[in-house]
């Protein structure tokens, strides 16, 4: 066996994970032969690998998704497997339970697809336009900010608080995320800030 | 943390307290299994549940919720009686010499200064003596009886092995095998490291337990240290990096304050931010403040921040209460005085305490906007699920906007894990339906409101539409983009002080890292700690080199790690007061006699004189502070203070309830239990199989653990008649629940001050939608009240009742 193949390489060349147990016993050639008459083709070997980390818990594990079509090329990408990333310092390709399923989170039946309106005293949500939701948003903002804001206090003091609408920020976004969030909140003179660092 | 994963291979001794790494991070946890096989360190577990953590431990002993003060206390007593104390680290690199002004003291469970009407301190006494040369003033000999050592050797006293074991009912004997396990750790070459989380921080006392803990580091000389350090294992997977950036209610990004109503103007603010050295040559690095706040000013507001408007100072709100955290703000809500809300990934109908409270303010809002991956509790509070969700739909006047994101797989960006490392990801899947980036629809609300304003005028426009937004799409500014911005710019061409004719950085360049801000309005950066995360090398954030020179664990080549790159904060205290390593077997850096260098960042100035200079940059003092002077809003020392519903009084006062300086909002007082009504200390805590709310949504995970339980003792359920996997039904003073009961022998009853104590613990993972049965969580009972410090609720002990009883209505038993 040539050392030098990576176990990815390995894997993809061999066919199937489960050729490495019988290796030893029948021999590379004949073990390839005799798994790719009754395995399906390697799943990964026309996919596309991209870099991320887990999103759960802060030890931040490497992994590597694969899908099928390339996001960068524009292509509409579909992630059909996660897995450690065996080059990480910190996980070195190991999962834990949560990390190891992450795909189903990707393809989970509840993720949110369209922007959703419940009105007052309705029993249900109604699909509504990107458009409706966020000119609606930023009217009830600017009305709610209107009627509320704090511009001085009783000393003349300029404080610019705004104390009746508040928001809590999501300690799984990415700092940018985060940044962007941040200065447009804080322009607001929002005061109720807050994240899961609270809790 | 201080240190890093990686670096907890280099410890002897780990010391899991208020944490279960191996089942909350279990990726994380595999290097405390390489520090067992190959150094032959020893792990220790204090808990009130026998952990997977523990079932792996070389030493397990129970304890209380809500106790670990005491225990903490108990064995800064024992290193200090029996010497084992890294004098030469205790001496030059903490406060131990300092002088403590005559008029502080500590009586019957309280400090000098306290207001039972304000439940508050005057702090004016827990403060140094100053001398004529404006400098603390200091003995070396640690002879005078005010110096902070000899403070808390009186401090400490009282924390005696029978005094530990009548508070935390832990037995004696275990108490003090833990002590001498620790106490080997005194000498410079051997090291412990401190894994905690959430069972340290969600008390009334949270932050005095990490203290306590820093303090009992700071005198065996293991702060900075190769496998030392005090590591807040964290949660969520960018839960540093949100607190980084500061987005809470008094935050400026790099922890840096948005003023109060007190500071009248930018004068008055950075009157008391001088933070001028308290010894002869300290660093004192909160010095620079006023470049990173000037920069960061620059980076909301560009031009419209200038040196004759303060830099746009009056932009900022500014604070009339310390701080509208979570429990304020629904507190607030619940009056009636909050109209609108918005939840960017965050479910707080299943993480606040007292649910009944939290769906009562929700149901009072005029609107509310979620923005999620995945559904939420949150965005269908109005819904009815039966005994899940009893609301009367119909009466709930809230109007719901329910916004689609992206998830990870399908974005770019940065996140910090608990190692402070930001590692760049990629997106690699398309977004389901219309889900939509976050950053894109925090663009599009912000260019919809700056238009209303610029349209229609309105309540001070200003800050809004002078925002600085000139991002290419402005309806969406990408990650690179906002990166560099963290990261920093020069304005104008940065010249060399010494010499004008030479241009360090020139006009609209990345600067290299935070070295380069001014305060004069020439740099603008969002986050200077981050500063050097994005500069003209590029993405440090995104670089893949996992070379690891000096096998130390380190990774410098590794993404990038804030500040600086820097892996172990405090590094410069792995040296002796000559630059010479503790433990030249476990070097990090080293003076040559001119300079700092070694596998690490230095965390101190490459030519600082290791005699002159202390390690300490961002104190004032140079050293690390055994006394916090009036730092802390609940007392210079730890002390032992009960939860607010404890099974026992407390014994030093039992007078006292709770944390003496808690916020308690008058609504909350009658909805605390007492232990006669509620006998048995309920604790809450997480599964290995699951993240918070969220894999209740994955079919794997929900398969691996499909149903909502409570952790009873077996003589609990023996004294209850509750049969293994029955139901039981859980209440407190704020709510009640239904779960099936798990009767274990990882819980055991606790003698405590003379009386058994019955624990239950309580999972959170469950709730009303997703791919797992229907539950509840610890949320419907949890008390309403926060750490004195940070607010942070105080679920982790409290008071509940149970019984057996009837499946939920829903279910088929
Ligand atoms: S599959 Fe489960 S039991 Fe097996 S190693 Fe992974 S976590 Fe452990
Ligand atoms: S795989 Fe597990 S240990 Fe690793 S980051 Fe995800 S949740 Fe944490």
């Amino acid at each position: 066996m040539n050392m030098e193949l990576s176990r990815r390489g390995f894997l993809k060349a061999a066919g199937a994970g489960v050729a490495g147990t019988t290796l030893g016993a029948m021999g590379f050639g004949e073990a390839e032969a005799a798994v790719l008459a009754h395995v399906r083709p390697f799943k990964l070997t026309t996919t596309v690998e991209t870099r991320n980390t887990c999103p759960y818990c802060s030890v931040a594990c490497g992994i590597i998704m694969y899908s099928k079509g390339d996001l960068r090329k524009g292509e509409q990408a579909d992630i059909v497997h996660i897995e450690g990333d065996v080059d990480h310092p910190t996980n070195r390709g190991t999962l834990c339970p949560k990390g190891a399923a992450l795909k189903d989170f990707v393809h989970a039946p509840t993720r949110l697809k369209h922007p959703m309106m419940r009105k007052a005293g309705s029993d249900r949500f109604e699909q509504v336009s990107w458009d409706f939701a966020l000119d609606r948003i930023a009217r009830l903002m600017k009305h709610d900010r209107d009627a509320n804001f704090i511009a001085k206090n009783a000393k003349g003091v300029p404080v610019n608080r705004w104390t009746t609408t508040g928001f809590l920020a999501a300690s799984a976004t990415t700092n940018e995320t985060a940044y962007a969030t941040y200065k447009v909140v804080r322009s607001t003179g929002i005061v109720a800030f807050d994240n899961q660092a609270r809790v | 943390m201080t240190n890093a994963w990686t670096d907890i291979k280099n410890t002897d001794l780990v010391v899991v307290m208020g944490g279960n790494a191996a089942e909350a991070h279990p990726c994380g946890f595999k290097w405390v299994t390489e520090a067992k096989a190959n150094r032959g360190a020893k792990l220790i577990v204090v808990d009130p549940r026998y952990t997977r953590t523990a079932s792996v431990s070389d030493f397990y002993a129970p304890i209380r919720q809500g106790t670990d003060i005491s225990f903490l206390n108990g064995v800064i007593k024992y290193c200090i009686e029996n010497n084992k104390v890294q004098w030469e680290y205790t001496k030059a690199f903490t406060n131990a010499s300092y002088i403590v002004k005559d008029g502080f003291s500590y009586q019957d469970g309280l400090f000098t200064g306290y207001d039972e009407e304000k439940r508050d301190y005057d702090r004016e006494s827990w403060d140094y003596v100053i001398g004529d040369d404006g400098f603390a003033v200091v003995d070396p000999s640690l002879q005078h009886p005010r110096c902070v050592w000899n403070l808390l050797k009186e401090h400490v006293a009282i924390y005696t092995p029978e005094f530990v074991e009548r508070v935390c009912g832990t037995p004696k004997a275990k108490f003090l095998k833990i002590c001498e396990m620790i106490a080997e750790c005194s000498t410079p070459t051997k090291t412990m490291t401190s894994l905690y989380a959430l069972g340290w921080t969600q008390h009334s006392s949270g932050a005095q337990n990490i203290r306590a803990m820093a303090m009992l580091q700071l005198i065996l000389g293991n702060i900075g240290v190769q496998g030392g350090g005090m590591n807040a294992l964290r949660g969520h997977s960018n839960i540093q990096g949100l607190t980084d950036l500061g987005l809470m209610s008094n935050l400026i990004p790099g922890y840096l304050n948005i003023p109060t109503e007190m500071e009248e103007n930018f004068g008055s603010y950075m009157s008391t931010r001088q933070f001028k050295p308290l010894r002869p040559g300290q660093t004192s690095y909160w010095q620079n403040y006023k470049k990173f706040f000037v920069s960061f000013q620059k980076a909301m507001w560009g031009n419209a921040a200038q040196a004759d408007n303060d830099w746009a100072y009056d932009y900022l709100p500014k604070l009339d209460v310390p701080s509208y955290d979570v429990l304020r703000i629904f507190e607030l809500m619940n009056e009636g005085r909050v109209n609108g809300y918005f939840c960017q990934g965050f479910n707080p109908l299943l993480a606040f305490p007292n649910r009944a409270k939290i769906t009562s303010a929700l149901s009072k809002l005029k609107w509310l906007v979620t923005m999620d991956p995945l559904e939420t509790e949150t965005s269908r509070f109005w819904e009815n699920h039966g005994e899940y969700n009893d609301v009367d739909t119909k009466s709930i006047q809230t109007e719901v906007f329910q916004l689609p994101t992206t998830c990870f797989a399908e974005e770019a960006g940065s996140l910090a894990n608990s190692g402070r490392w930001l590692q760049w990801h990629w997106a690699g899947g398309t977004p389901p339906g219309e889900a939509q980036h976050d950053t894109w629809i925090m663009g599009q609300i912000f260019v919809r409101l700056r238009e209303l304003y610029r349209k229609e005028g309105g309540a001070f426009p200003d800050p809004i539409v002078n925002l600085a937004w000139d991002y290419k799409d402005p309806g969406e500014p990408t990650p690179e983009e906002l990166a560099k911005e963290i990261n920093g710019r020069a304005i104008e061409d940065l010249r060399d002080p010494t010499d004008v004719t030479k241009v360090l950085v020139p006009a609209g360049k990345q600067v290299l890292n935070f070295s380069q801000l001014r305060d004069d309005g020439t740099t603008l950066s969002g986050c200077w700690i981050y500063s050097g995360n994005f500069n003209e090398n590029g993405n440090n954030m995104a670089r893949r080199d996992n070379h690891d020179p000096g096998d130390t664990g380190a990774y410098l080549g590794w993404t990038f790690a804030w500040p600086l790159n820097r892996r172990t904060l405090y590094n410069r205290a792995s040296c002796d007061v000559n630059g010479k390593p503790w433990d030249p077997t476990r070097k990090i850096i080293e003076w040559d006699g001119t300079k700092w260098s070694g596998f690490d960042v230095p965390d101190i100035a490459p030519n600082a004189k290791p005699q002159d200079v202390g390690p300490f940059i961002m104190n004032q003092e140079g050293v690390s502070r055994l006394f916090t002077r009036g730092l802390m809003r609940d007392g210079p020392f730890p002390a032992h203070y009960e939860p607010f519903e404890s099974p026992v009084d407390n014994v030093i006062n039992p007078k006292i309830r709770g944390n003496p300086v808690a916020r308690v909002f008058q609504n909350d007082v009658s909805q605390f239990g007492t232990s006669a009504e509620f006998p048995y200390a309920a604790t809450s805590y997480r599964l290995t199989e699951h993240f918070h709310y969220w894999t209740k949504h994955n079919r794997v995970n929900a398969a691996l653990q499909p149903e909502f339980f409570v952790e009873i003792s077996e003589e609990l359920a023996a004294e209850k008649k509750i049969e293994r996997g029955g139901w039981v039904r859980v209440w407190s003073k704020r709510g009640s629940i239904k779960a099936k009961a798990l009767v274990t022998k990882r819980i055991r009853p606790l003698m405590c001050d003379g009386k058994a104590v019955h624990v239950v613990g309580i999972p959170l993972h469950w709730g009303f939608i997703g791919a797992a049965k229907k539950g509840w969580g610890p949320n419907s009972l949890a008390p309403f009240v926060g750490d004195a410090n940070i607010e942070t609720p105080e679920s982790k002990a409290f008071l509940v009742n149970i019984e057996p009883t009837t499946p939920p209505s829903e279910v088929v038993a």
